[in-house]
């Protein structure tokens, strides 16, 4: 089931090209990243899922309808640029942005009281945003934005700014939204967390999507047929090159690079007649490595 | 609840539950009532101290003018003046000298007063007066006419104009242009001060908003706009009702202030110094009870509830009209530090429109009043003066449909360039660039 799709959308600003004909599909229930360089467009194209932006030409489909102000309130939004009103208490504040999503007060309240105790924050209610840590105002961030439980969840670089153990927790809460239904798109600069929690990515440059599919599938297609050996002998071969060689403790560590189109079994079998191998993995390259190779002009 | 009432309720229910709010709502009515009864209560203070005088008198015909009462001890004595001088060197008692040299009808700057002191403005006006006026005397009496004194005391005039203005029903009403000019001006500043603070207060609230970095997660649920006219009018809520609690403080606290003062203050006090304007010019003046009645009867001329109503609809016109243009500078600007340049055109017109109406307060029909009182900039702050004197119905209708127009028009064109302003950041926004936003 495919929940968001944008088909063929572009922005112009004055004197630049924003979006040129992007195009993109997330399936139901996923997480979805939007990677790219910075300027690269992906905050236009973020807001113009969030109808803050409106497009030049194209369209943005939510289940299948055009986006309307019903649409927009079954997405939450946390933006790059974020913050809350300083001089505001963090309860009413966080009720007053529940209700501008459209929440009663009194559902407004009950799911507060389940995050905050969730978040064991309870004690935070009646502080003013100026009191609290940076960290501690992100939490509260994070809150507002999925309280009013909404289908499609959008975060714009959700990890800058936290530290580790506050990243590691909204990790885990994505995920955790994600398995209770939700559908996730994050834009992020940080390749580990794509690895870790996206099954599918688009990538922008320059206004254009460059690479788009599957994380797993993006991987394989850009394998470049390197294997990790280890093994309790050196080893050598004509099928393929040697990369790097490395001893430790008995254990040879051999980086190789095969040379022929054959079967990775083909490979391995040329390598047990040669001595006891402890381990053969494939190196498929990471997502830095294709982000790189693919913006680099 | 509709999302801009969400909006409104913040806006209003933040601002007016701030201490400042609070404080200057309830201070500032205590601030006028001062500003009207402190001067009054100061001047029925009496100053106890007997002031002590010397006087040396070379003619020796003052000593039956100048007698001692109360406040002045005169004490004629026959020595140098230096040895007067020398003789009070350190006495405390000693307030000043007077020295007549010669007779004051031939003479007139033949008296002298010396002192250690600065001497004071009443002293020398009280004696000054004493001596004027008996040598005023003995001129008259030198002509030998009878009855003169009671001649020339009977052909003084004091002319004073009542103006009566005809109103439409024919009938007539006492009328007083200072009484109007008093009002519009009061009633213009007010306006001009309203719309200054308000305004800057739109400004700020942007600001605010986009440094804080909460503008996005807020136009994700609502659009730019209602979140712009959000502030306008929760902001604009604010203004009227601190205007109205001003308005009821003040009249309550100048009703109760005026029962304890009016037994408390000594219309004695007031009635002397009216004798003492009198005495120097020689004509009566009203009685402060006659004044009062006076002004009464020329208040009632005015119709207030008209002005007052007037003054709601050019405030809200007039605040419309400049807060949507200051949410446009807010939104353009990344620190609240950099909205002065943006801001200048704005306030420019405001201090105009100040200086406009107070010429305009002297001929209030001439064509600068006229043509401020339509061009929408200068109108709400204008046309408040010219109102107590009586503006046709046409002319206030004219007013206030381009005042209507112009807000729309700025709300519309303001609206353009927050939309795209409270999303950039980090870029130094220019003119050229303004100029750009509006045609997205």
């Amino acid at each position: 089931m495919i929940l968001l799709e944008v088909e063929n959308v572009v922005k112009q600003f004055a004197g630049h090209l924003a979006l040129d004909n992007v195009s993109l599909t997330v399936p139901e229930n996923s997480i979805y990243g939007l990677l790219g360089p910075n300027g690269a467009g992906k905050t236009t194209l973020i807001r113009i899922i969030n109808c803050i932006t409106a497009p030049d030409s194209g369209e943005v489909r939510l289940n299948g309808k055009k986006m309307t102000t019903a649409e927009v309130q079954q997405i939450g939004y946390l933006p790059e640029e974020r913050g809350l009103y300083k001089k505001m208490k963090v309860g009413e504040q966080a009720l007053y942005l529940a209700q501008l999503k459209g929440m009663s007060r009194q559902d407004a309240l009950k799911a507060l009281k389940y995050w905050f105790e969730k978040f064991e924050i309870q004690a935070w209610w009646d502080k003013k945003v100026e009191e609290l840590s940076k960290g501690m105002a992100q939490k509260v961030q994070f809150i507002t934005t999925i309280l009013h439980n909404p289908k499609l969840l959008i975060f714009d670089e959700p990890f800058s700014g936290f530290d580790p153990v506050n990243a590691d927790l909204m990790k885990r809460e994505i995920l955790e939204l994600r398995n209770n239904g939700a559908t996730i798109i994050f834009s992020t600069h940080n390749m580990g967390t794509v690895e870790d929690l996206c099954e599918n990515i688009s990538l922008v440059n320059q206004a254009k999507i460059v690479l788009q599919g599957n994380v797993a599938e993006i991987r394989a297609n850009h394998a470049t047929k390197t294997f990790l050996v280890r093994s309790e002998n050196s080893i050598t071969g004509n099928n393929f090159e040697l990369l790097s060689q490395t001893e430790k403790d008995g254990i040879f560590e051999t980086k190789i690079k095969k040379m022929n189109t054959g079967s990775n079994n083909l490979l391995l079998k040329e390598l047990i007649q040669q001595t006891e191998i402890h381990t053969f993995e494939e190196l498929l390259p990471g997502m830095n490595d294709i982000f790189i190779e693919t913006v680099k002009p | 609840m509709s999302k801009i009432s969400l909006i409104i309720k913040r806006e209003y229910t933040t601002r007016v539950m701030k201490k400042s709010f609070i404080i200057l709502t309830f201070l500032t009515p205590l601030l006028f009532a001062g500003m009207i009864t402190v001067p009054l209560w100061l001047a029925s203070l009496k100053d106890n101290t007997k002031k002590h005088i010397y006087v040396i008198d070379r003619t020796n015909q003052y000593q039956k003018v100048l007698k001692s009462n109360e406040t002045y001890e005169f004490d004629f004595v026959d020595k140098p003046v230096n040895a007067v001088r020398n003789d009070n060197a350190d006495n405390k008692d000693f307030t000043a000298l007077l020295l007549i040299t010669d007779d004051l009808r031939k003479n007139s700057k033949a008296a002298t007063i010396y002192s250690q002191q600065q001497v004071n403005l009443e002293l020398k006006t009280y004696i000054s007066d004493i001596l004027s006026n008996y040598v005023e005397q003995q001129k008259l009496a030198a002509y030998n006419i009878p009855n003169l004194k009671q001649m020339v005391e009977n052909s003084k005039a004091d002319i004073n104009i009542e103006t009566i203005k005809w109103n439409k029903d024919g009938k007539e009403e006492v009328g007083s242009a200072e009484l109007a000019l008093i009002i519009g001006m009061i009633s213009a500043f007010v306006i001009y001060m309203f719309i200054v603070i308000y305004g800057a207060q739109v400004m700020a609230g942007v600001v605010q908003e986009k440094t804080s970095r909460i503008v996005e997660v807020i136009i994700s649920s609502v659009k730019p706009f209602e979140l712009m006219m959000g502030k306008i009018i929760g902001i604009a809520l604010v203004g009227l009702t601190q205007f109205l609690m001003w308005v009821v403080l003040t009249s309550i606290l100048s009703m109760a202030v005026g029962s304890i003062l009016g037994h408390g203050i000594d219309l004695n006090t007031l009635q002397q110094s009216n004798q003492i304007n009198m005495n120097m010019h020689g004509m009566p003046t009203d009685t402060a009870q006659g004044s009062i009645q006076h002004i009464y009867s020329m208040l009632s001329g005015f119709d207030f509830l008209k002005i007052s109503i007037f003054f709601v609809i050019y405030f809200l016109g007039g605040y419309l009209l400049y807060a949507s243009l200051f949410a446009a500078v807010g939104s353009a600007v990344d620190s609240e530090t950099d909205t002065q340049q943006f801001s200048l055109p704005l306030t420019l017109p405001i201090v105009f429109a100040i200086y406009a109406a107070i010429y305009s307060a002297q001929n209030p029909d001439g064509p600068l009043a006229l043509w401020c009182s339509m061009i929408p900039f200068t109108s709400p702050i204008v046309m408040m003066v010219r109102l107590p004197y009586g503006v046709p119905a046409w002319q206030i209708a004219i007013s206030l449909g381009i005042l209507v127009l112009s807000f729309i028009g700025t709300t519309w064109m303001a609206g353009k360039i927050y939309r795209t302003g409270i999303l950039m950041y980090g870029k130094k926004v220019t003119w050229k660039e303004l100029w750009k936003w509006l045609r997205y």
